[in-house]
C-alpha cells in the first residue's frame, strides 16, 4: 500500500513538471529567443548580474533588431558548441550566434546565414616569449587546448603531431598552466583569445602570436533550408558593416587586447 | 549508418578508462582497506585522521580532486609522480585522484562489513592472544570482506563511470574521445551519444552480473 502510495505520488510530480515545463515552452511568440555562449569573454559571456556582453550578442541584437524585435524581447539561451546544433533543428532558439564556425559537416544539419566575422587558430603565449615563429616550433613544444575542440584537432592532424597537447575542460584552466609555465601554449580562434587576454586579472601578461593557422568564418545558424530568415539576417549583417556598427562592436569588445582583426568577411551564405 | 565511427579509435579509448577503473579499484581497495583499519582501531590519532580524511575527501567534488591533482599537484607544485610523457603523467595523476577518492567509499563499505562480524569472535581472538593487527586482518576482515562484496561492486562500478572525469584533465579516455566526436560529427550526435552509453553498459553490467553472483556464494552464512 506504502509502495503504492508513493508511485502514484511519484506519478504525479512528473505530470506536474510536465505541465510545468510545457508552459514555460509556449504562449510567447512575440519573443525572440537567441543562442549565444555564456561562458566567453569578448564573444558572449553572461556576467554576474545577468547582463550579456560580447561580440556574438551585439550581433544578435543588432540582427533581431532588424528582424522587429525590441531588445527586451530578446531571450538569450545558453548553447554550447556540442547542442548547437539541436538547438536550431528543434526549434528551441530562432537563431545561434555562438563562434559557430561554417563547415560542410554542420550543413548537414543546419543552415547558415553570414559570415559576419573571420577569425583564425591561433596562439596565445606569454608576453615575453619569443620562440614560437611558424607552426612547426609548436612539435617541441607543451600546448594546451579544450577537449574535444576543433583547434585541438587541427594540432593533431595537421600543424604539429608531435606537439604535446593538454586538453583541459575549458579554457580557464589552460590559462593557469600557462602562466605557471606548465605549458608554452594555449590554442583556439584568435577571437577568443583576444576576449580571454582583455580579461581584467589577465590584461598584460598574455600576447597573440598572429600565425593565422586556419580560417574559421563565423556565421549565424538557422534551421535548415530556411531561405527567408537567411535573407533577412544577411541584409541586417550588410546594414550593420554599412552603418559603422560592425566596427564599433570589434572594437568595444577586442580592443584592450591589441588584436589585428580582420575586416567583415563578403556574405557566402545565399541560396 | 555507423560510418561516423570511421578515423576515431573506439577501443584505444575504452581501453584507457578500463585501465583507469582497474588501477584505481586496485590502489583504492589497499588504501581504503587502511583507511578502514585506521578508523577502528584503537589508537585515537588515527581514529581521528581516518574520520578526517574520508569525510573530507568523500564531500568534496571528484572534478575537484582531479583538477587539483593536475593544476595543484602537477603543474603548481611540479610533482610529476613516476614521470614520462604529459599523457602518461596525466594518467598517473588521474589515478591518485580516483584512488583518493574512491578509497573513502571502499573503506565505509569496509566498516559496514566489520559491523556484521559478531562482537564475540573478536572477543575470542583477543582472549587466544592475538594482537589488534593479527584480530583484524587474520578474523575480522576475511568476513568482512565476503559480507561486502556487492557493495564494492557498488563502488566499482561507480568508480568506472567516474573515470569520465579524467578527460577535464587530459586524458584521452571514452568521455574525452565523445566531446570529440560530438564536435566534429555533430550531425550524428545521438547515434554517438547511444555508442558511448552502449560502451559504458557493456562495461559495467557484467561486473554487476559477475560480482553479485560471487557475493552470493561467498556470503558468510549467520
Amino acid at each position: 500500500m506504502k509502495f503504492r502510495r508513493t508511485t502514484a505520488a511519484a506519478a504525479a510530480v512528473l505530470a506536474l513538471s510536465a505541465t510545468a515545463t510545457a508552459c514555460g515552452g509556449g504562449g510567447d511568440d512575440d519573443k525572440i529567443k537567441i543562442g549565444i555562449k555564456f561562458d566567453q569573454p569578448g564573444l558572449g559571456l553572461k556576467t554576474p548580474d545577468g547582463k550579456f556582453t560580447g561580440f556574438d550578442v551585439d550581433v544578435a541584437k543588432y540582427v533581431a533588431k532588424e528582424l522587429g524585435y525590441d531588445e527586451k524581447d530578446i531571450k538569450f539561451v545558453q548553447a554550447p558548441s556540442a547542442e548547437r546544433e539541436n538547438l536550431i533543428s528543434r526549434g528551441d532558439v530562432k537563431f545561434v550566434a555562438a563562434t559557430y564556425s561554417i563547415n560542410d559537416d554542420r550543413k548537414k544539419k543546419v543552415s547558415f546565414a553570414g559570415p559576419y566575422f573571420l577569425a583564425h587558430q591561433d596562439l596565445l603565449v606569454r608576453k615575453d616569449d619569443n620562440s614560437i615563429k611558424d607552426a612547426k616550433d609548436l612539435n617541441s613544444k607543451k600546448l594546451c587546448s579544450v577537449t574535444g575542440s576543433t583547434s585541438a584537432q587541427n594540432v593533431h592532424d595537421d600543424f604539429a603531431p608531435k606537439a604535446d597537447l593538454q586538453e583541459f575542460g575549458g579554457y580557464s584552466e589552460c590559462l593557469t598552466g600557462l602562466e605557471n609555465e606548465a605549458v608554452d601554449a594555449l590554442t583556439t580562434d584568435d577571437s577568443i583569445l583576444a576576449g580571454y587576454a582583455s580579461q581584467d586579472e589577465h590584461k598584460g601578461k598574455f600576447k597573440l602570436t598572429g600565425l593565422k593557422l586556419s580560417d574559421e568564418n563565423y556565421g549565424i545558424g538557422i534551421k535548415k533550408g530556411d531561405t527567408e530568415l537567411q535573407g533577412k539576417i544577411n541584409k541586417a549583417l550588410e546594414k550593420m558593416v554599412k552603418d559603422g556598427s560592425w566596427d564599433k562592436a570589434v572594437k568595444a569588445n577586442f580592443g584592450p587586447a591589441n588584436y589585428k582583426y580582420e575586416p567583415a568577411p563578403k556574405i557566402t551564405e545565399k541560396s | 549508418m555507423f560510418d561516423f565511427l570511421e578515423g576515431y579509435d573506439l577501443l584505444a579509448a575504452f581501453w584507457t578508462t578500463v585501465q583507469l577503473a582497474l588501477y584505481s579499484a586496485i590502489g583504492s581497495l589497499i588504501w581504503g582497506t587502511i583507511l578502514a583499519a585506521m578508523r577502528v582501531s584503537p589508537v585515537p590519532v588515527m581514529r581521528v585522521f581516518g574520520t578526517a580524511y574520508v569525510n573530507l575527501m568523500r564531500n568534496t567534488p571528484l572534478t575537484i580532486v582531479l583538477l587539483f591533482t593536475s593544476l595543484g599537484l602537477n603543474q603548481t607544485l611540479e610533482v610529476d609522480l613516476f614521470g614520462g610523457e604529459s599523457d602518461a603523467v596525466n594518467f598517473q595523476l588521474a589515478v591518485l585522484g580516483l584512488t583518493a577518492y574512491t578509497a573513502t567509499f571502499v573503506c565505509e563499505s569496509l566498516r559496514a562489513g566489520i559491523n556484521t562480524v559478531p562482537v564475540g569472535q573478536a572477543e575470542a581472538a583477543r582472549a587466544l592472544g592475538l594482537s589488534f593487527t593479527q584480530v583484524l586482518f587474520l578474523v575480522v576482515l576475511p568476513q568482512a570482506f565476503r559480507a561486502v562484496i556487492a557493495p564494492l561492486a557498488n563502488v566499482l562500478i561507480a568508480l568506472t563511470k567516474n573515470t569520465t572525469v579524467a578527460a577535464a584533465i587530459s586524458v584521452a579516455e571514452a568521455a574525452a574521445l565523445m566531446k570529440e566526436m560530438i564536435e566534429m560529427e555533430s550531425h550524428a550526435i545521438f547515434l554517438v551519444f547511444a555508442v558511448f552509453a552502449f560502451g559504458f553498459v557493456a562495461l559495467t553490467l557484467p561486473t554487476g552480473l559477475l560480482l553479485g553472483w560471487v557475493a552470493k556464494r561467498a556470503a558468510v552464512k549467520r
